[in-house]
């Protein structure tokens, strides 16, 4: 084993909730985990388990005024961002932690020039001149592979395909080089091939600046690629915690394991049956002490219980433990 | 092509050309070559899958089969009845043959029907049975896509993504339909849904001997579902062949980059990967040659110009683009001589 990387940033029993009509839900429940220098961290659940509110809790850009965090702490080098205030966070945001959105047509404005679009963020945040700005934007292009970029930084954002796009954005979150990227299902709309190209940009540029990355995914196959250490979510609540090695081969929670067991790989017997998760994600609106996935799978334990906590069973290995849902199948 | 049983679906050299029109004062500016000179057949039980990134023209080849799209050349027959030219009302009864599942089942179920008349509009629009004989036969298929029986008074937007799939299926399969086209029907899902979505398809196909186009962009899935695999590109199939022998050993380099892009659920299998360059080039003016070996820039892409790049069988069943640019000098040499076909 290497010795640890040094932590650059660290979520801390992280909750937070949002205020809708059917009450307060948690959307985040008591999340943690941390992130080493240089390393990727995979984020990875279903839809509605809490993946992109972990992520935008971080960085604080919740929908307002619903949603709120009610506890925990997020520590970025040395910095705790749930405090900090806000001229603080517009400096992170950006600056020193980029952000990648599964679409890439909403993060740029349509009515802008890319070219202004990437120089704003050198004005802004390298306080550079108008001149240089453009400049460091053409070159910046130039970086994610973007054939001819001083005629496409002329273009609107519809002008080019999502591929493209996507690279755009990745100029964008990548522009003051920063410690920490946030990609949140950045290649989920794209095409395999696309993604593959992606996937590889973000790996040249992640050695190229040395900064780690959080990588929010459904997709198993690109977790198993990219990521370092994976982090299994469910209803809210972190279920299993490990490193992409030790995940995939020693599942140990039920979740976890479903989850693998039903996507079809190439080696799949052809119209076999395929292994499913009966029902579907819980909703946060049922308020459930015990262990959540007992919740969805109708077994008892998820009723009364107290709630599971996460235990070491391996070195860097975390997982909930359930009763039924833990374990070394 | 030497098949001693007629295939259920046969489609030859079809062709879905879109006028573009274009400039200050709007004119004719050329086509989008959507689908340009498609020839397939599907036989009855069997399931075609067809995969290609976005804009190869899979989803407007699904909808011109099922005649949502009218064709501008080829020929689209279903059981031997040539259903290319044939008029909406002139379709109308044949449509009980081949329908369709759409990826977003949101978009394709009518937010203001319960889903009671969704299921039961196909049975009123070709005279099927009294109401109660309706109801009947709605619960019947409710509970054969693993919906209870009180769904029927719901409405489609009270149903999470993978249950209004079900109701998409359910409406597909009132009829009876012998072939129904797939379209991205599992993309929008979680993949715990995904499983039970794969697992539902396959079991009908069992049961009623459906046949099935599943386009799809995700290769494994694809490869999960289907007994043979068409692989398109720019509007041309660039190679076709039972799955296991297309997934095993590709020839065209089209297919062979998409396969290697496929992400794989284990860590340990780190494969080298082909990555393309650039995007589908438009089909609005397509290269003159190889559409694929000009993305690729590749030396021989001038001999491409002008040769017939028609699909050809260099195994059993093994169709691939007799495309100098994309297969090997061995594949070439038996597609271009007709000879050593094993």
């Amino acid at each position: 084993m290497s010795p640890p990387a040094e932590i650059i940033l660290e979520v801390d029993k992280l909750i937070t909730s949002f205020e809708t009509e059917r009450g307060m839900l948690r959307a985040v429940d008591q999340v943690s985990f941390s992130v080493p220098r240089g390393k990727t961290v995979g984020i990875v659940g279903e839809s509605g388990c809490g993946k992109s509110v972990t992520a935008m809790s971080i960085i604080r850009l919740l929908p307002q005024p619903a949603g709120r965090i009610l506890g925990g702490q997020v520590r970025f080098k040395g910095i705790d961002l749930l405090r900090a205030d806000d001229a603080e966070m517009q400096r992170v945001r950006g600056g020193d932690i980029g952000v990648i959105f599964q679409e890439p047509m909403t993060a740029l404005n349509p009515v802008h020039r890319i070219g202004r679009q990437v120089a704003e963020v050198f004005r802004i945040h390298k306080k550079l001149s108008k001149r240089d700005a453009w400049d460091a934007a053409t070159e910046m292009l130039q970086r994610v592979r973007i054939p001819d970029p001083a005629t496409r930084m002329m273009d609107y954002p519809h002008q080019l395909s999502g591929g493209m796009r996507q690279r755009i954005v990745i100029a964008l979150a990548l522009a003051c080089k920063p410690s920490l990227l946030i990609a949140d299902e950045p290649t989920t709309a794209l095409d395999v091939t696309v993604q593959a190209q992606i996937l590889d940009l973000m790996k040249r540029l992640q050695d190229e600046i040395g900064m780690s990355i959080i990588l929010i995914t459904h997709d198993l196959g690109v977790i198993a690629e990219t990521c370092d250490e994976v982090v299994v979510m469910y209803a809210g609540r972190v279920v299993e915690r490990a490193s992409a090695a030790a995940l995939f081969e020693h599942p140990r929670h039920a979740y976890t394991r479903g989850l693998l067991e039903s996507i079809p790989t190439l080696e799949t017997p052809s119209k076999s049956l395929l292994k499913t998760i009966p029902g579907m994600v819980a909703s946060l609106a049922d308020h459930v002490h015990g262990c959540r996935f007992c919740q969805r799978m109708g077994r008892s334990a998820g009723a009364s219980n107290e709630r599971p906590q996460l235990a070491e069973v391996a070195p860097g290995h975390w997982v909930e433990t359930c009763p039924l849902c833990s374990g070394e199948h | 092509m030497f098949d001693v049983q007629a295939p259920l679906l046969d489609v030859a050299e079809l062709r879905v050309h879109f006028p573009v029109r274009g400039g200050l004062i709007p004119q004719h500016a050329g086509f989008v070559r959507a689908v340009d000179g498609v020839s397939l057949h599907i036989q009855a039980g069997e399931t075609l899958g067809l995969v290609g990134e976005s804009g190869c023209g899979k989803s407007t080849l699904g909808k011109a089969i099922v005649r949502l799209l009218k064709p501008t050349s080829g020929s689209i027959r279903l059981e031997g009845t040539d259903i290319t030219g044939l008029s909406q009302r002139a379709l109308r009864p044949l449509r009980r043959d081949f329908q369709m599942i759409f990826q977003d089942p949101a978009e394709s179920l009518d937010p203001r029907m319960s889903v009671q008349a969704i299921i039961e509009e196909p049975f009123i629009i070709h005279g099927l049975g009294d109401r109660a004989e309706r109801r009947k036969m709605v619960h019947e298929l409710l509970d054969r896509v693993g919906l209870p029986a009180s769904a029927g008074e719901r409405y489609s937007f009270e149903f999470s993504g993978g249950q209004r799939q079900r109701i998409g299926i359910a409406r597909a399969l009132a009829l009876k339909p012998k072939l129904i086209v797939c379209d991205e029907p599992v993309s929008a899902l979680d993949v715990s849904v995904q499983s039970q979505i794969l697992n539902l398809l396959v079991e009908l196909q069992r049961d009623f001997g459906l046949s099935y186009l599943f386009i799809a962009h995700d290769l494994s899935v694809v490869k999960h579902v289907s007994d043979r695999v068409a692989v398109m590109y720019l509007g041309k199939l660039v190679e076709l062949a039972p799955a296991e022998t297309i997934y095993r050993d590709p020839r065209h380099a089209y297919t062979k980059a998409l396969l290697s892009a496929i992400p794989s659920p284990d860590p340990k299998a780190k494969r080298a990967k082909i990555l393309l360059d650039g995007d589908v080039p438009s089909p609005i003016d397509p290269p003159a040659g190889s559409a694929f070996g000009h993305r690729m820039s590749h030396p021989r892409y001038a001999e491409s110009i002008g040769a017939d790049l028609s699909l050809g069988q260099i195994a059993p069943g093994h169709w691939v683009a007799a495309d100098p640019c994309c297969i090997s000098n061995d594949d070439l040499a038996v597609l271009r001589h007709g000879a050593g076909l094993a």
